[in-house]
């Protein structure tokens, strides 16, 4: 907790203070100077980046450029070395955020049954019996969940186990969701089926949330804005808006602007990984 | 591919071969664990009957498990067996109830672990037996004395094995609890706990098995008027053989009777071990 807290630049080096720029309106996380290093290499150095509110955020980028990195220094679980980083005018520990990891075999906690995981961080915030089962009942219907909660993490399938840790993630009403490569372990009946209902939960809730994706198509299919990195020292390469309506569908992947915006996100793509 | 291709085919089409055959025949391989047990006893008898070992130094197989049935039936052998399962539990007990928090505090810890990693390791390796006349000194000849040296060796292994449980316990486990809010003690006792059960229980496993051979050892070394080990040494003396190989015996039957219930417990207990 304590590596989230501003951190006074000119302490750390010798650089005059930069003044702190606010994002334009609707900006929900500021990132200013933002500085990792791994191995005495920059990763990221001096990153500032604004990601606005009640939108989908996709992160793509080339390997190795930080992208799980990025989202973690931002959810508090990968420390960073300097800059600061800002939900609303707030500090992270002021912020409830939810979290889906890629591997949600070790992210559930396979003592607790499945239903008592989504229950977790409810439990953790303090709440009430009656408010924690309110809640999960709101989740079972908002994701129209079909299989035994009363089972353990383990007996589920993974598309199973990975609708449940979406659902434990957002269980607490979180400000952002971040999702680090929640399809790849799917296959792909499931990612079809958990991409809809994310797409559900977001136009019911408008939660702002982070993707890491490196399925191009996926990326642009759930984003308002995809956010295009280079390799490292990594820098914003491009952010790209994609506005086309929602609820998206199969008919979308063929409209003309998503098939543009997907073409163009390509074509910065391999510009960077060539560069 | 194609190596890959051939080794997907293989197995194929020797299923559809078998298949039809398999429902009607009688599960042979069902008594294979038993073919072990009797080949030694067929070899055993044979060693007897022609002479290769004079019968005073070895009875049969049926005279020794005629002696090992009545003796346990109420004879003397029951309350020597009796007597060293008593020793063996308690010095378990003993080792259990401070072993495994104290591994589990000395594992959250990591420095503290470090600090007396060396000691732990080098009375590990140190044959408990090889301690009998250190606790001679201090315990006297007494049965406080065999218990205590059992609880030792055991001990050491389930400190082990708890401390190792809890500082390798999955990373991502102890960040998904730290995204959704947790603070250090309930990531500890409501991840780090669980996480080391499994290994704990490899540990209370060992534990037992390394209590029950120094119970033995002590009962035949340190003055001693009851236990399988005394019984072991005295029939010895006295070359009444069928009572000492029924004792053996016995002995082993106590052994792999723990083992067997320490993994059933260990089955419930940790449901989700290994999926």
């Amino acid at each position: 907790m304590n590596d989230m807290r501003p951190i006074n630049v000119a302490a750390v080096a010798d650089v005059p203070v930069a003044p702190f720029v606010p994002g334009p309106a609707g900006t929900h996380i500021t990132i200013r100077g933002l500085t990792k290093y791994f191995a005495g290499w920059p990763l990221y150095e001096n990153f500032d980046l604004n990601i606005p509110k009640h939108k989908i955020v996709s992160v793509f980028g080339p390997n190795g450029c930080g992208k799980s990195t990025l989202i973690n220094m931002i959810a508090g679980l990968v420390p960073i070395d300097a800059g600061e980083i800002l939900f609303d005018g707030k500090s992270l520990a002021d912020t409830k955020i939810g979290y889906v990891f890629q591997n949600y075999r070790e992210a559930m906690f396979p003592w607790l049954r499945t239903i008592d995981n989504i229950a977790y961080p409810l439990k953790l915030a303090g709440k009430s019996k009656a408010e924690l089962d309110r809640r999960v009942a709101e989740l079972v219907a908002s994701f129209d969940v079909k299989f035994d909660l009363n089972r353990f993490p383990y007996e589920l399938s993974g598309g199973q186990q990975q609708t449940a840790s979406i659902m434990r993630a957002l269980a607490p009403e979180p400000e952002v969701l971040f999702l680090d490569e929640p399809f790849s372990a799917l296959d792909f009946e499931m990612t079809l089926f958990i991409r809809e209902k994310l797409q559900e939960v977001f136009m019911q809730t408008g939660t702002t949330m982070m993707l890491v994706s490196h399925d191009l198509e996926e990326a642009v299919y759930l984003a308002d804005e995809v956010l295009l990195l280079t390799k490292r020292p990594t820098r914003i390469a491009e952010i790209l808006r994609y506005g086309d309506a929602r609820p998206r569908t199969v008919a979308t992947l063929s409209e003309p602007s998503f098939i543009a915006t997907k073409k163009q996100s390509l074509e910065i793509f391999q510009r960077e990984v060539r560069r | 591919m194609a190596e890959a291709a051939a080794a997907k085919t293989a197995p194929w089409t020797g299923a559809s071969d078998a298949a039809p055959a398999l429902p009607q025949k009688f599960p042979w391989a069902r008594l294979l664990p038993a073919l072990g047990p009797v080949l030694l006893f067929v070899l055993w008898d044979a060693a007897v009957r022609y002479g290769y070992i004079k019968a005073i130094l070895l009875p049969t197989p049926w005279d020794t498990l005629v002696a090992l049935v009545s003796g346990l039936a109420g004879g003397p052998l029951m309350i020597d067996f009796a007597v060293t399962v008593k020793r063996t539990l308690e010095a378990f007990a003993i080792a259990a109830i401070i072993g495994v928090p104290l591994g589990v505090l000395l594992g959250s810890n990591e420095r503290a672990y470090r600090s007396v990693e060396f000691l732990i390791d080098f009375f590990r390796s140190t044959p408990s037996s090889a301690l009998i006349p250190l606790f001679l000194l201090i315990f006297g000849v007494s049965d406080v004395n065999k218990v205590a040296i059992a609880a030792f060796g055991a001990l050491l292994i389930v400190l082990f094995n708890s401390a190792y449980g809890v500082m390798n316990a999955r990373k991502q486990r102890i960040m998904a609890a730290k995204v959704m809010g947790a603070s250090r003690w309930q990531i500890f006792k409501d991840v780090l706990i669980w996480e080391s059960l499994q290994p704990t229980f490899v540990g209370l496993r060992s534990a037992v098995s390394m209590a029950l051979v120094i119970v033995i050892v002590a009962e035949m070394f340190i003055g001693s008027d009851t236990g399988l080990g005394h019984r072991i040494i005295d029939a010895q003396q006295v070359l009444n053989v069928k009572s000492m190989y029924s004792a053996i015996l016995s002995a082993g039957i106590l052994g792999y009777a723990l083992n067997v219930l320490f993994l059933v417990i260990e089955r419930r207990v940790v449901h989700w071990s290994g999926r």
